[in-house]
């Protein structure tokens, strides 16, 4: 013990391990009233682990050549030892990524997280979210299937929709006349090295931002107004090894729930991994149905929705600034938000009823974005694209008109 | 040394003259990495011209060739499917071919050379897929009054038996008619409008 009390003082002489640890776990005090909503930022944690192991064992026998993706990835599953579950670990972890960070996202949404003083918390955190779908979108190309295909030709040439530039823009990401071993070689590139690395970073900057401002809660109470004599919030607790301890929790019944999914539907129905992909990519020919991974069909039915040109701007590129917009418009939430409070439990009926809106125009717009495109379904599209914009737009008259309740000073467990 | 000697106006302009230099620099560096996604030599050297045999090509049928890595198709249309497409006009965004997506000899109502052979590149012109051949005027999901022509899964896009797009619909410009030209009756040679030496 004694031994092991003199190493330890020896690197903190050297390295702020037990400062870092102290900083950020034992003496890192979040509020005491974390409910269910506070498990998925953690999770997204553990997902990343998870996608990062598989996904370096993929590589190692994966080949990013037009001529032999297709069949090293049919290797992985019959030839290598275990390949099947590493491969299923990194598909199933894609999906599980995604339904946890949206969950998270939301969580955000619930109690006003976003808002001052965690503007930038917000910002990373959507930042960490673009990076995630440009990570999903290059690493679904690499297994060389049709969906692969088309799904990255769709994409590309959503680019070539931007007026002047866009052709050659398109033509500079797939460094081809059409996608082809170049595209599949650069995607490989970005999916394990480019985008990992940055979005490593981002967690960092993420989490960092989150310990200096300090953690939201379900109340929106600011637990650093009371603190006691030691200048600890009286609301606070450590979050090593209380929330440690209960986020291990959620990590059980989250592997639970992830090793069903790798066991027995790996496919996900078709929406985890889609039908058409288990055929090899044919230049010649599109598949039937087209439609991306489940994750990004809310924004692939807004860019449908569109259908109408005005003036000089074309449906297409309307299509193309919309589905952007979707995006782009959640970095301003912190500001579009005039609420005096931050969560709903003390907000009015009109946000309840606008955020309960947008959850359904969110899942709606999901489904009909897996569907085939008929005229009663595009117009439905438009419907709610206008309620999911709509959430975003009136905002700031909302939330500055609705009733409020009053926020009690301490945290109400 | 004391601090009074020090000329700050000297050392912010040196800082500043630095960082610009330097940031001249890092742009320069960035256009080898930059450009090295253009399209290779090689990319540029593989765009050759193919031929397409039409001879056994029966009235209705398509056939697909790949030119520069697109799908072409190659229509052998029937005098209804022709007879159809003056009707269409109202139903079309460009039905007179005014956006230049086809060559000078191409454009025409059958947006073709011989009027019965349509070639064009299978490209839906709105996001890039191909859309699918549906050659039978039978009442469709996506249209009650379909009267034949290309239907594109992805997003929804119609377009006539002439590769010319309806109107409502996401495409905003007709399929491309590719340059192309007879070598003899029953073959076409994709990718050029004349052949071999003029």
């Amino acid at each position: 013990m004694g031994m092991l009390i003199s190493l330890r003082d020896w690197i903190d002489a050297r390295f702020p391990m037990t400062k870092m640890w102290e900083e950020h776990l034992s003496k890192y005090y979040a509020p005491k009233n974390f409910n269910f909503w506070y498990y998925f930022g953690s999770l997204a944690l553990l997902v990343l682990v998870i996608q990062i192991i598989s996904g370096i064992f993929l590589t190692m026998n994966f080949k990013p050549d037009a001529e032999h993706a297709f069949a090293s990835v049919e290797y992985i599953m019959r030839d290598v030892e275990w390949g099947w579950l590493i491969r299923y670990i990194h598909s199933t972890g894609a999906s599980a990524f995604f339904i946890v960070v949206y969950l998270h996202m939301f969580r955000g949404l619930l109690y006003g997280s976003y808002k001052g003083p965690r503007e930038l918390i917000w910002i990373f955190g959507m930042l960490i979210y673009l990076a995630l779908m440009a990570e999903a979108f290059f690493g679904y190309l690499l297994p060389w299937g049709q969906m692969s295909y088309w799904g990255a030709q769709v994409i590309i040439s959503l680019f070539g929709a931007i007026p002047v530039i866009g052709d050659d823009l398109a033509l500079w990401i797939r460094g081809d006349f059409v996608i082809s071993d170049a595209t599949l070689n650069r995607f490989f590139a970005m999916h394990v090295i480019a985008v990992p690395l940055v979005l490593l970073i981002l967690v960092v900057v993420h989490i960092l931002a989150l310990h200096e401002v300090g953690s939201n809660n379900p109340d929106g109470v600011e637990i650093k107004k009371n603190k006691n004599e030691n200048g600890i919030p009286k609301d606070g607790i450590p979050f090593h090894p209380y929330y440690t301890v209960k986020d291990i929790v959620g990590v059980v019944v989250f592997l639970m729930f992830f090793s069903i999914v790798v066991f027995f539907v790996p496919e996900g129905g078709g929406y985890f991994m889609e039908p058409p992909n288990f055929e090899p990519a044919d230049p010649l020919k599109t598949p039937a149905h087209i439609a991306p991974v489940w994750y990004f069909t809310p924004y692939y039915a807004i860019l449908r929705a569109v259908t109408i040109d005005l003036g000089p701007l074309s449906a297409k590129f309307l299509g193309v600034i919309l589905m952007g917009a979707a995006v782009v418009i959640l970095f301003f939430l912190p500001w579009l938000d005039r609420s005096p409070v931050k969560s709903i439990r003390y907000r009015g009926p009109v946000y309840k009823f606008m955020l309960g809106a947008f959850v359904v125009a969110f899942v709606v717009l999901g489904w009909l974005g897996t569907q085939a495109p008929t005229e009663g379904k595009t117009m439905l599209a438009q419907l709610f694209t206008a309620v999911y914009f709509a959430f975003f737009l009136l905002m700031p008259i909302y939330t500055k008109l609705d009733r409020t309740k009053p926020v009690p000073d301490r945290v109400t467990g | 040394m004391s601090g009074d000697g020090v000329d700050t106006s000297k050392r912010r302009f040196l800082i500043a003259a630095t960082t610009v230099i330097g940031g001249v620099g890092a742009v320069y560096t960035a256009v080898p990495f930059l450009a090295s996604w253009m399209p290779s030599e090689r990319a540029k050297a593989a765009g050759a011209p193919v031929e397409a045999d039409i001879s056994k090509l029966e009235p209705g049928q398509m056939i697909r060739v790949q030119w520069r890595g697109k799908p072409v198709w190659v229509v052998r249309r029937t005098d209804e499917m022709l007879g159809d497409l003056p009707g269409l006009r109202d139903r079309l965004r460009d039905p007179d071919s005014v956006d230049p997506q086809q060559p000078g000899y191409a454009q025409n109502l059958a947006r073709s050379i011989k009027p019965e052979i349509l070639v064009l590149v299978g490209i839906c012109t709105h996001l890039g897929c191909s859309p699918a051949f549906e050659p039978e005027p039978v009442p469709q999901p996506y249209d009650e009054k379909w009267k034949g022509g290309f239907f594109c899964p992805c997003h929804g896009s119609k377009f006539d038996l002439a590769g010319r797009v309806y109107k409502g619909v996401p495409a905003p410009l007709n399929l491309e008619v590719p340059p192309h030209n007879y070598i003899s009756e029953s073959l076409i040679l994709i990718g050029e409008d004349t052949t071999g030496v003029v």
